[in-house]
This record gives structure tokens, sequence and C-alpha cells, in this order.
């Protein structure tokens, strides 16, 4: 196939499909700008003819000439262009249809190579991210509205939702699949080189279908098996007093009756797992960026940034707040 | 002839002049009059009128939901509404739009004013069942509305996937109203297209043959057919999804056995035929407008027709590729493809049959025709986004975008809304007896088309940036705001469009000049008689002798004589060739289906609280059924006598 520039100025960004960061976006730009160009040109020539025409057959005056009789030699000669435009239209479709086939293969093949899992569940309004283990059990990581990936490596997005349809879509590095109730859906990706991009529910979930969106982070293998053995340990001990208030405050509170933080006694499965926050650049499905104040304000009144959200607004002392957030961000 | 049917015919020649026959019809023709009057009339132009302006409201009203939506989204993080109101907003936009505008205009009330003239007979079949069609389609669109001042309007899109719109999700009442409002419009969209497959297959003028009816009929014939076959599939979705709500069923619940996806193949075996539902009458009327402003015979009229038909069938062959990524298997989703780029056959060789008629004929330019040229240019680019979003890996990553936003609204409001302006345009002078002013004509064009590229074109552009749909905001830093104020800037274009379109009617129904039978000299029948037309159609019925009656009418084309014209007697012809057959008697006014109209509004809302509302609201109907269909004496004696006369063949 002919080589097209993999980046289409004006469309770059870290949610865009015209800027790929993966083979199988790079496959379906290709079948878009084939598609896109064979379009344009029919589209110009199309308009071209219609607008020499009106110009060359428009009357002017304000009367309505009467109507014309049929002649049958233009009649002839008009119906072959007609049937030769249809004919090309035909061809150029099978053309389209072709490449399209054969784009839909290409990124189903890929499947095959897969050498990693990674399990998505959509919740109302979140991402929950598994990486399960089947040999070992107990080394399952599980996080939030961060996907990290070794670059290079094909994996295999196998994702489901625990209440309404979701939608996966991260454009930079492939096209969406529905995350649906009742039915497990593949998503075959694959990164190019390490960096991080944004991807966003696609299926109208409800109020706070606005607010759900993910990140790609993709990582050399080394920075990959870092990340994912830290991911391994439970929550570390807090060693300031503060800290230590801030567990209390943690597990006192109403946040045990939603989230977990391995290593403590919170374990519910409501909301994110919360033992490595820390380690997140966001929170709240990509909508806030992960740094002290968005976080204390979040907890305070999460119904203020996110309304319609599951998390309630926790009323407490500042001071409480401030040693919860405290301990929060020791949770690396 | 047997002596007593020539005694027959003798009986009905007109033997008086013209102006006593002319009384004599109307007295027998004439809506009734007063205040209960108003809910007993059951002519097609009184329906078709009250279903095009009732229509046109519900566009403007939904016109200014999409100017909210505007407002909020020209903003990032915008808090000048939450997302609770913008999601109801949004879903009514949508569901008003093509559930209260689209069809109701484009296929009910223009094919039910204008079918009837175009065939040349006095009334369309089942006039009752048409008053009651109406007053259905009315009182949904108000409970709608009414539900939705109260905050209680449905907010889980047009399409109400489950389980987002079922009982676990959405609570409420808000998913019942939608789905009500679904069986409102489809019954009243079901009564009309049985209603035109039986005028135009039966009640054609004499002459009128298959390969002559107008194309503006065969499109809406198509239609009718289309709707038939559609509208089951998603009243089959909503009634399923209203007992799952109100009945404890689990047809879409995937805890016990139930499927959501079950319900996004009903929706959409009747959700994508219903594209071409609006779509065809759109083209219908530009066959029309194109070969009238260019003052010839279309091209292609077989081309056109089968175009028409194919489109009608290839429709039922897309659905699954509004459900490309709900992982479907490869084999299945590369057949929709393939079908999705089939149907773009059809819709090129209207194209080039349009731009041959252009192009071999005389264009005059009035605006009319100005709309239809619009058409041309919107509904082309739609058309080929189209081809995007049928290929499936394409599609992967436009569906669910602004690209899909940019694309239907140019398809459906390049293929229906411009087709629409340019039909109210063009029959105006005939519905209304006045013509409309064309500065102010040609001027709204302007505006309309200008502000509708400006606030839908950069939406392909927001797609292809990553924008999904249905959102009520997003972040400051995607890069999405520019392009979003430039289209909130373009719907105030938009808006003053159809502001001096409104202008103008009002201007005209004043003081426009008064329009003769046939202002642009057209070929149709409808303009046959006066504008607007007297309350029989035709004094005589009229014989047609080609495509175009009026221009291919012998000097001497012969009328039909032989109807008793002190009854509401008509014509029944042929199916193929449209000889005559029979006569028949079209019953007059009535109240009952007014009645039974309101009746079965108060059964639909009560089952929303109550299912038992169906049982109890079955008894009321019953008897007023029983009160439409009562026979009187006089009217079965004539019965009678007709069957002699037609048994004897």
């Amino acid at each position: 196939m002919i080589a097209f520039l993999s980046d289409v100025p004006g469309f770059s960004g870290p949610q865009t499909p015209l800027e790929p960061a993966g083979p199988q976006a790079l496959q379906i730009e290709h079948t878009l700008l084939l598609i896109f160009w064979i379009t344009a040109v029919v589209t110009v020539i199309v308009f071209a003819v219609l607008t020499i025409g009106v110009l060359r057959r428009r009357v002017g005056g304000a009367g309505l000439p009467p109507p014309l009789p049929v002649d049958p030699k233009t009649e002839r000669r008009t119906t072959w262009i007609v049937g030769g435009a249809i004919g090309v239209t035909v061809v150029l479709l099978f053309v389209m249809m072709i490449s399209s086939f054969i784009a839909s293969h290409r990124t189903a093949a890929l499947a095959a190579s897969s050498t990693m899992t990674i399990n998505v569940y959509g919740h109302e309004w979140w991402w929950e991210i598994e990486y399960p283990n089947e040999a070992e059990p107990y080394r399952i990581v599980r996080t939030a509205n961060e996907i990290h990936v070794p670059a290079g490596t094909v994996i295999d997005i196998h994702g489901t939702s625990r209440d309404v349809i979701h939608s996966f879509w991260a454009p930079n590095i492939h096209g969406k699949k529905d995350l649906l109730p009742g039915y497990w859906n593949d998503l075959t990706l694959e990164v190019d080189k390490p960096g991080t991009w944004r991807g966003q529910c696609a299926e109208f979930c409800g109020l706070q279908h606005a607010h759900m969106a993910f990140q790609i982070v993709a990582q050399s293998r080394d920075d990959f098996d870092k990340w994912f053995s830290s991911q391994l340990n439970p929550a570390p001990d807090p060693q300031t007093p503060q800290t230590i208030h801030g567990r209390e405050v943690f597990l006192t509170h109403p946040c045990v009756m939603c989230h977990t933080i391995r290593g403590t006694t919170a374990s519910s499965t409501v909301g994110p797992d919360l033992t490595h926050i820390a380690s997140r650049t966001t929170i709240a499905a990509g909508t806030l960026v992960n740094n002290t104040g968005n976080l204390t304000g979040w907890i305070a009144n999460a119904q203020s940034i996110k309304p319609g959200c599951r998390m309630p607004p926790n009323p407490m002392p500042a001071s409480d707040l401030n040693d919860l957030v405290a301990y929060l961000e020791t949770l690396r | 002839m047997s002596d007593q049917r020539a005694q027959l015919v003798l009986e009905t020649e007109p033997a008086e002049s013209a102006e006593i026959r002319a009384e004599r019809l109307a007295r027998v023709w004439t809506e009734p009059s007063g205040f209960l009057g108003w809910f007993r009339a059951v002519h097609h132009t009184t329906i078709g009128k009250r279903y095009i302006v009732t229509a046109f409201i519900f566009f403007l009203a939904a016109g200014l939901l999409a100017g909210a939506m505007r407002l909020q989204l020209a903003f990032p993080e915008a808090h000048i509404m939450g997302p609770d109101l913008y999601n109801q907003i949004f879903t009514m936009h949508g569901s008003v739009m093509m559930f209260l505008f689209a069809v109701p205009m484009m296929f009910e009330g223009l094919s039910v004013y204008l079918v009837p003239l175009m065939v040349g007979t006095r009334n369309i079949a089942f006039p009752r069942l048409n008053a009651y069609s109406y007053y259905l389609y009315v009182f949904g669109g108000v409970t709608l509305f009414a539900f939705f001042f109260v905050n209680s309007g449905p907010d889980r899109g047009w399409f109400a996937y489950v389980p987002l719109s079922g009982p676990d999700y959405a609570p409420g009442k808000r998913a019942d109203i939608w789905a009500q409002l679904i069986t409102f419009t489809e019954v009243s969209a079901l009564a009309v297209a049985v209603e035109i497959v039986v005028t135009a297959f039966k009640l054609r003028a004499p002459g009128m043959s298959l390969n002559r009816i107008p194309i503006f009929v065969w499109g809406q014939v198509v239609t009718a057919f289309m709707v038939i076959f559609a509208m089951p599939g998603v009243v089959i979705a909503s009634t399923m999804l209203l007992l799952d709500r109100t009945a404890s069923t689990q047809f879409y619940n995937p805890a016990v056995g139930g499927d959501v996806l079950l319900y996004q193949h009903l929706f959409w075996w009747f959700g994508h035929p219903e594209v071409y539902i609006i779509f065809l009458p759109g083209t219908a009327i530009v066959s029309t407008i194109v070969a009238t402003f260019s003052r010839r015979h279309v091209f292609g009229y077989l081309a056109l027709v089968l175009s028409l038909i194919a489109t009608g069938f290839i429709a039922f062959g897309l659905w699954v590729h509004h459900m490309f990524a709900t992982g479907i298997p490869q084999m299945s989703e590369s057949f929709f493809t393939a079908a999705s780029m089939m149907i773009a056959i059809p819709a090129g060789t209207q194209i080039f049959c349009w731009i041959a008629t252009v192009a071999t004929g005389k264009i005059v330019l009035k605006s009319p025709m100005l709309w239809v040229l619009g058409f041309f240019f919107v509904f082309i680019i739609g058309g080929m986004t189209g081809i995007f979003v049928a290929s499936v890996p394409v599609d992967l990553q436009v569906h669910d975008t602004y690209f899909v936003v940019a694309h239907f609204h140019y398809v459906l409001i390049g293929g229906a809304v411009f087709p629409l302006f340019g039909a109210l345009a063009y029959w105006f002078p005939k519905i209304t007896g006045r013509m409309l002013s064309e500065t102010l004509g040609v001027w709204s064009f302007w505006l309309f088309a200008i502000g509708f590229n400006i606030t839908f074109f950069p939406m392909h552009i927001l797609g292809l940036r990553g924008m999904p749909r249905r959102v009520y905001t997003y972040p400051a830093g995607a890069g999405w705001t520019v392009l979003n104020q430039i289209e909130s800037c373009g719907y105030i274009l938009l808006f003053l469009g159809v502001l001096l379109f409104l202008l103008n009617v009002w201007h005209s129904l004043q003081r426009g000049a008064v329009a003769p039978a046939n202002p642009w000299g057209a070929g149709g029948l409808e303009w046959a008689t006066s504008s607007p037309p007297v309350p029989y159609n035709f004094l005589d019925l009229p014989t047609v002798n080609g495509r175009e009656a009026l221009w291919d009418a012998a000097p001497d084309q012969p009328v039909v004589v032989g109807l008793h014209e002190d009854t509401r007697e008509i014509l029944t012809t042929r199916l193929l060739d449209a000889e005559p057959e029979g006569r028949d008697e079209f019953p007059a006014p009535s109240i009952w289906p007014f009645v039974a109209a309101v009746v079965t509004t108060i059964l639909f809302i009560g089952s929303i609280f109550r299912p038992v509302a169906v049982s109890i609201g079955a008894i009321p109907l019953a008897i007023a059924l029983i009160g439409w269909f009562w026979p009187t004496r006089r009217e079965s004696a004539r019965r009678r006598e007709r069957d002699v006369w037609q048994k004897e063949t």
C-alpha cells in the first residue's frame, strides 16, 4: 500500500485516530485516508459537473419556459454517461470494500501473537483494570483508569461491564470495542513506543459519560516490570503521626464501604482500588490531575465535580481531611 | 354493457352545469364546521395540513433544544446546565426530531396531503383511520413534552439502550415515557402507511398505470412498505423494554439469561430503515422539483423507481453497521460492510439521474430549486462520509464520535430538511392559495445553507480529533473548544434562516400574491385543481396519458364520468394498468376517531403506571370502535346496489 503520512497535520494529540501509536491504528488510518481521497475526488468531480450543468443550462427571466419535448438522441447519450458513472461507482466501492476487508483482517490477525491479557471492567463511571495471572492467582494487579503496557508487546484487552454498556476507545492505538454486561469482548493492542495516550468511554452510559476517561501508559519492558512489581506490594504502613491518623480516618469513615487498600481491612470493590492511588496521574477517571488540592476537593465533595457519581460527599473536619490526603499520598 | 348497468351509467351522467355539480359536490365533501366539526374532519387536505403544521412546530421545538446544547458545548467544562438536564435535552432533541418531526413530516404530512391529489382521487383511503392517526400522534407528542416540562423527560438517548434504560439503571418514569412515545408514533405511522399503499394502488386515476405513477408517489409507497416492515421491530423492542420495567419480565437482564444485544438488533432493524424512511420522501421531492424546474421529464424514470425499491430492500440489510463495536464475528461484519456499500449504488444512481436531468434541461432558479441544489451539495458530502462508517475498521474509530454526528446531520438535514423546505416553497401556493416571497425565500435559503455548514462541518474534524458524542461537556485542554464555538455561532445563522422562513410564511398568509392553479407550470395532477384545492379535490376526476399528467395530456383528455356525486363516491382502479374497476363510498366525518384516540392515549399513558390499564382501557376503546364502524341503513343499501353493478363484469 502507498506510504501515507502517519500523522495528519492538525489532527495530532493524545486522543486522535490520525496520530497512530500502534500497528492497529496505523492500519485503520491507511484505510481511512484511502476512502477520504477517493470520496474527496469523487465529490469534487460531482460538484463540478453539477455546477457547470446549472450554470450552462440556466435560463433567466421571470417566466417559466414550456416543458421540453423528450429527445431520444439526448436520452440515449445521457444513458451511456449515467451508466458509465454508475459503473465507476461500483468499481470504486469495490476498491474501498476490499481495502476495508484487508484492514479488518490484518487488525484481527494480530490477536494470534498476543502474549499478555489485561482484563478491563467498565463501571459507571470509571475503569477497573486487572492483570490476571492464572498460574499464580495471588499475583494479580488491580488498578483503575490507568493501563500500563510494555511497548512492543501484543496485548489482549479482555473486557466486560459491571453495569451498563460502555465502550473502550483509545483512538491512537485501536478502534473501539463495547464492554457489554453478559458478554466478554476482546481487543488486541500493540503500542509501538513508550508514551501516554488518552482513551474515553464512547458509549453513552448515563450522567457522567463525559467524565469517563482512562490513560494508556506504554513503558519499556524494564520500566513496566518495575511498575508491575511495585503494584504487587500491599500498601506500606504509614510512618508519621499525620499519616497514621490519616489511615485511621480512612478506616473509620464511609471510605471503607466502597474502596480497597490492600494491607488494611478495607476491601470493598464498589469503587477503585486505592492501594497505589498516589502512583496514578489522574483521579475520577481522568477528570482531575492527581494532586493534593484536587484529591482533597474530590474527597470533600465529589458531587460538585462529577454530579451523579457514586462517591458521596464526605463532611469531616479539615484536619482529618488533610491527614487522610497525606496518608493517601503515601500510597505509591 | 347490460341494461341495468347502462341505466346506472345514464343516471350518473353529468347532465347539469359545472356550477350545479360543484355546489352539490361541495355540499357532500365540505368538512363540518364549528368547534366539534374541527374534531370530526376526515378530508386528507385537512388532516395533511394539520400533520405538516404540527410536525413543523415539533421541528422548531427540537431545534431550540439543539440551541441549548450548542450553548452548553460552546465552553469547556461549562456549568450552564448539569448532566441530568443535558441528557434529557439531547434525548428529547433526537427523539422529537426522529419520531415527531422527520417521519410525521416527510412521510405522513406530505403523503397524506399530496398523494391523493397526485393520483387524482377525492380523498385518502381509510379517512377516519387517517384522522385517528393524527390525533394519536399529537397526543403522543404533547405527552412527551408535558413530561419533559415537569423534569421527567427521557434521558437515555433516542435509542434508549438497555440496560441503561432498564429497571436497574433508569429509575422513575423517564424511560417509560420514551417507550410509549414510540408506541404512539408507530401506531400512527403504520396507519398512514396502510392508507398510502391502498390509495396509491387502488385509487389512481384511469391511465396512471404503474409505469406512470409520479415518482413522488412511488417514493411514498416504498416508504410506506418500509414503515410496515420496520416499525414492528421497534414496537417489539420498546414493548419488551416496557414489560421489563413495569411487569418484571427479564428479556434484557443478562443476570438471568436475558440479552442486552437483542435490544440493539431489534432497535436497529427499525433504526436503519428509519433513516431511509426519512430520506426516500426527500428523494421523491427532489425528483419532482428537479423535473419542474429543469422543464423536462425527469431523466431515468425507471432507474429512479428501481433505485427507490432497491433502497427499500437493501435498507433492511444494514442494521449491524450500527453495532460494529459490539463484538459481532468478523465474517458477519464483512457482510454488513458489503451491504452498506451496496446501498451507495442506488443512491448514486439517483444522484446521477438528477444531474443528468439538470444538465439536459432548462434550469429556472426559483427558491424550491435552490433548496434542491443545496440538497445536492449537502447530501453528497453526507453520502460520502457514509462510506467511512460502512467500513468496519474505520467505523471502529469514528463510531459514536462527532464524525458520526456530522455524518447523519448531513444525511438527514441534507436528505430531508433541505428537500422539505424546497417542498414547502414548492407546494405552499397549492396548500394555502398564496405565493411565498421569492426574495425572503432566497435569503432564508442562504442563511440556512451557510449556517448549516458552519454548524456541522467542523464536527467531522472534532470527531477525527477524538471527541465522543453525547458528552455534556469536555475538558479545556482537549483542543475541541474553538471548533465547538464556531459550531455554536453557526447555529445562530441556522436559527435566523428558519426565522426568516417563518416570517415569509406569515407575511404571505397575510398579503401574499394569490396563487394560480399551476404557478410553476408543473406536470403533476395536484396542479390540475384550484389552489387551495376544493373540498372534493377535482370537479371532474382526471385521466392520465403520461408520467407528467398535465404536460402529456392529450388536447381532448377525457375525464371520469359515472360516479354518484350526491354521496362520497370514488373510483377504484386496477393495480397494474389503473383501468377502472369499481366504485366505492368513503365514510363521512365522524367524532369517533377522535374519541378512540383519546381513549387509546389514556390506555397508553395508564399502562406506564399500571399494566392493567391495557385491559381496563380496552373496554372504552371497543365502544369507540363500535361507534366508529356503526353502519347506517342507507349506506348499506347503496353498498348492495354497487355490488350488483360491480359483480356483473
